[in-house]
């Protein structure tokens, strides 16, 4: 059987603070998780909840408390292994005295590319992130923040890994950025890599991954299917937004639907029904009442709630103790 | 994706991926190496070339008024005291550096997620810098040799007799960045900085220490003191300046010693530094 894509067994890391009196602060509790091959792994928690600490500890960037980890089968202590993963770090910072190409080169040095190699391997990683090829020979120092995050994903990706450790891949970047950067981690769905992917904007896990596991103050709140996940957070509601509609027309015919909602706006109208289920019934008096529809959109986020409740049951639970 | 189309991907890569197992750890530290030679180009570190230029030909202008042989003793003893001291500064200032900066940038976290060891690492920045100042004494011993030429018109047998000296300042600047690591693989740049100082001033008397040891009438002193001569450099090894506007050479055996001295030494500070940075966590 083929081993799992990461595996981490009770790994606990606790931190010392204070110069004098030294005293511990856990940062991470006995956290078990098991990623598979193949799969987009959503890794969600609030600032301070450990995320970043976690891929450190992977990393091998700092050195665990307690517990242990694999990656691809192999001990996080064997250095070797990293030649098939890559990681971006989170804000990264590269070398700012190096171009975009010349720092992409030396990454693939360091995993041994023949010079030949090295050059595609920057030249495709560069396009690959859609980086503009007039860029390519300005210095690190002239880029701005989202420019240095696709530099980040191509140094990431620049050996062609088997396992891919983002950390907050789209912090810094603008709308549009966000959606190519969402369209590579798609992307690498197709390629059979692994991703690990680290957030704490719910929106970019719920459209990217297959499962999915909740940090919550370095303790595992919750792991599982994203599906499973957002049924845990309970039914989604519609708001569906139209204009021209004859308001006391179109509020007669949504009197037979129950729960929904009819609120005029500036040149048109805002209707929420309470489940999926209702949207097409809504949908026959918008049509009916002569009214053209703009658009349908889901109400809230049931992993937001999710996550919310997950954060505030725990802290209920703090209390109590 | 199909199990089954993970597991064909999965073994095309490890294909690949067998390619990189084969590289070793001195094409990466060479890389290291490399990428810290240019950083320190492009830093600007090698400006102080100019600079010392400037010294040696205002320097020549300025003794143009003395007996020629002289003037070749004077222009010696300048250069190469300029050669030690222009290098003491790089090695220190950059030294101390050389790790702390990937830190505190975090340039290091992307570095060490790829297949490369600190120990690795460490030596790669240390022989970057060391090339560096290779570059710097090497121009500026070349620098001094021409000066010779100039003011004798025509060859000195100065000109070349000098190299044994301006390579001893070699071998004694990679002493001083060995040291400049191993305070920087635990310590502030500032505090590093003064301790790798001090360390290069005491360096040149700790020949005197032994004497100074072999004079206390306290065993417990005396033995201090003589731990203290065996854990600190011994740099008046490589102190030839003066006798180098002499005219006179070290002997072979002498120069000879004094860089297996500089190589072990070199080699006890880096395993130090590493052991060191092997247990730190970059928070």
């Amino acid at each position: 059987m083929m081993s799992h894509a990461v595996e981490i067994n009770n790994l606990t890391k606790d931190y010392e603070v204070g110069f004098w009196r030294k005293r511990k602060v856990r940062a991470l509790d006995k956290l078990s998780l098991e990623v598979e091959r193949g799969e987009i792994f959503g890794f969600l928690g609030a600032n301070g909840a450990g995320k970043t600490t976690t891929i450190k500890l992977l990393m091998r960037l700092m050195y665990p408390t307690g517990g242990s980890a694999t990656i691809l089968g192999r001990d996080i202590g064997d250095i070797s292994m990293h030649a098939r993963i890559g990681y971006l770090p989170e804000h990264p910072y590269f070398y700012d005295y190096l171009t975009a190409r010349e720092f992409l080169e030396y990454c693939a040095e360091l995993f041994g590319y023949t010079r030949h190699e090295r050059k595609r391997r920057a030249a495709d990683m560069l396009s690959r992130v859609r980086l503009e090829e007039k860029s390519w020979n300005k210095q690190l120092r002239k880029f701005s923040k989202g420019m240095l995050q696709r530099v980040g994903l191509a140094q990431a990706l620049v050996n062609d890994p088997e396992v891919v450790f983002l950390d907050e891949p789209m912090s810094g970047l603008d709308p549009i950025g966000r959606r190519e950067v969402r369209d590579l981690i798609a992307s690498l769905r197709e390629t059979g890599t692994t991703v690990f992917l680290c957030s704490h904007i719910l929106a970019d896990i719920e459209v990217l991954c297959d499962r999915a596991a909740i940090l919550q103050r370095g303790r595992l709140a919750h792991a599982g299917r994203l599906d499973e996940l957002r049924q845990l957070g309970g039914e989604r509601g519609m708001e569906i937004t139209v204009v021209g509609a004859n308001m006391p027309e179109l509020e007669a015919r949504l009197a037979g639907i129950e729960g929904s909602r009819l609120t005029a706006s500036p040149g048109g109208a805002r209707i929420e029904v309470p489940t999926e289920k209702q949207v097409d019934a809504a949908l026959d008096a918008v049509r009916a009442s002569g009214a053209r529809l703009v658009s349908v959109h889901p109400v809230g986020n049931p992993l937001e709630e999710l996550f919310v409740a997950k954060v505030e049951m725990n802290e209920g639970q703090e209390e109590k103790k | 994706m199909s199990e089954e189309s993970v597991i064909r991907q999965t073994g095309e890569r490890a294909a690949s991926s067998a390619v990189v197992a084969a590289s070793g750890t001195i094409p990466r530290v060479l890389a290291i190496a490399r990428n810290t030679f240019r950083e320190a180009v492009r830093d600007r570190v090698l400006y102080n070339l100019v600079l010392f230029v400037l010294l040696l030909t205002g320097g020549a202008i300025f003794l143009g008024e003395m007996s020629a042989s002289q003037e070749a003793k004077i222009i010696v003893d300048m250069g190469l005291s300029a050669i030690l001291l222009f290098g003491a500064f790089i090695a220190i200032f950059v030294g101390v550096g050389l790790v702390y900066k990937e830190i505190e940038r975090r340039t290091i976290y992307a570095i060490f997620a790829k297949p490369v060891g600190r120990g690795e690492f460490l030596v790669g920045k240390y022989l970057g810098l060391c090339l560096t100042l290779l570059v710097n004494v090497f121009v500026m011993g070349a620098g001094v040799s021409l000066a010779l030429v100039y003011v004798r018109g025509g060859l000195d047998p100065l000109a070349w007799t000098i190299w044994p000296a301006v390579a001893l300042i070699l071998m004694e600047l990679m002493i001083l960045v060995a040291v400049a690591l191993l305070f920087s693989s635990f310590s502030s740049p500032a505090l590093s900085a003064l301790c790798t100082f001090f360390i290069f001033v005491i360096g040149h008397f700790s020949a005197d220490l032994k004497i100074f040891a072999a004079s206390l009438g306290s065993d417990a002193t005396r033995a201090f003191f003589v731990a203290l001569y065996y854990l600190l450099p011994n740099l008046s090894n490589y102190a030839y300046i003066n006798a180098a506007a002499h005219g006179q050479m070290p002997a072979p055996d002498v120069f000879l010693v004094a860089l297996i001295y500089g190589v072990v030494y070199v080699a006890v500070l880096l395993a130090a530094a590493t052991l060191i940075f092997n247990r730190r966590n970059f928070k």
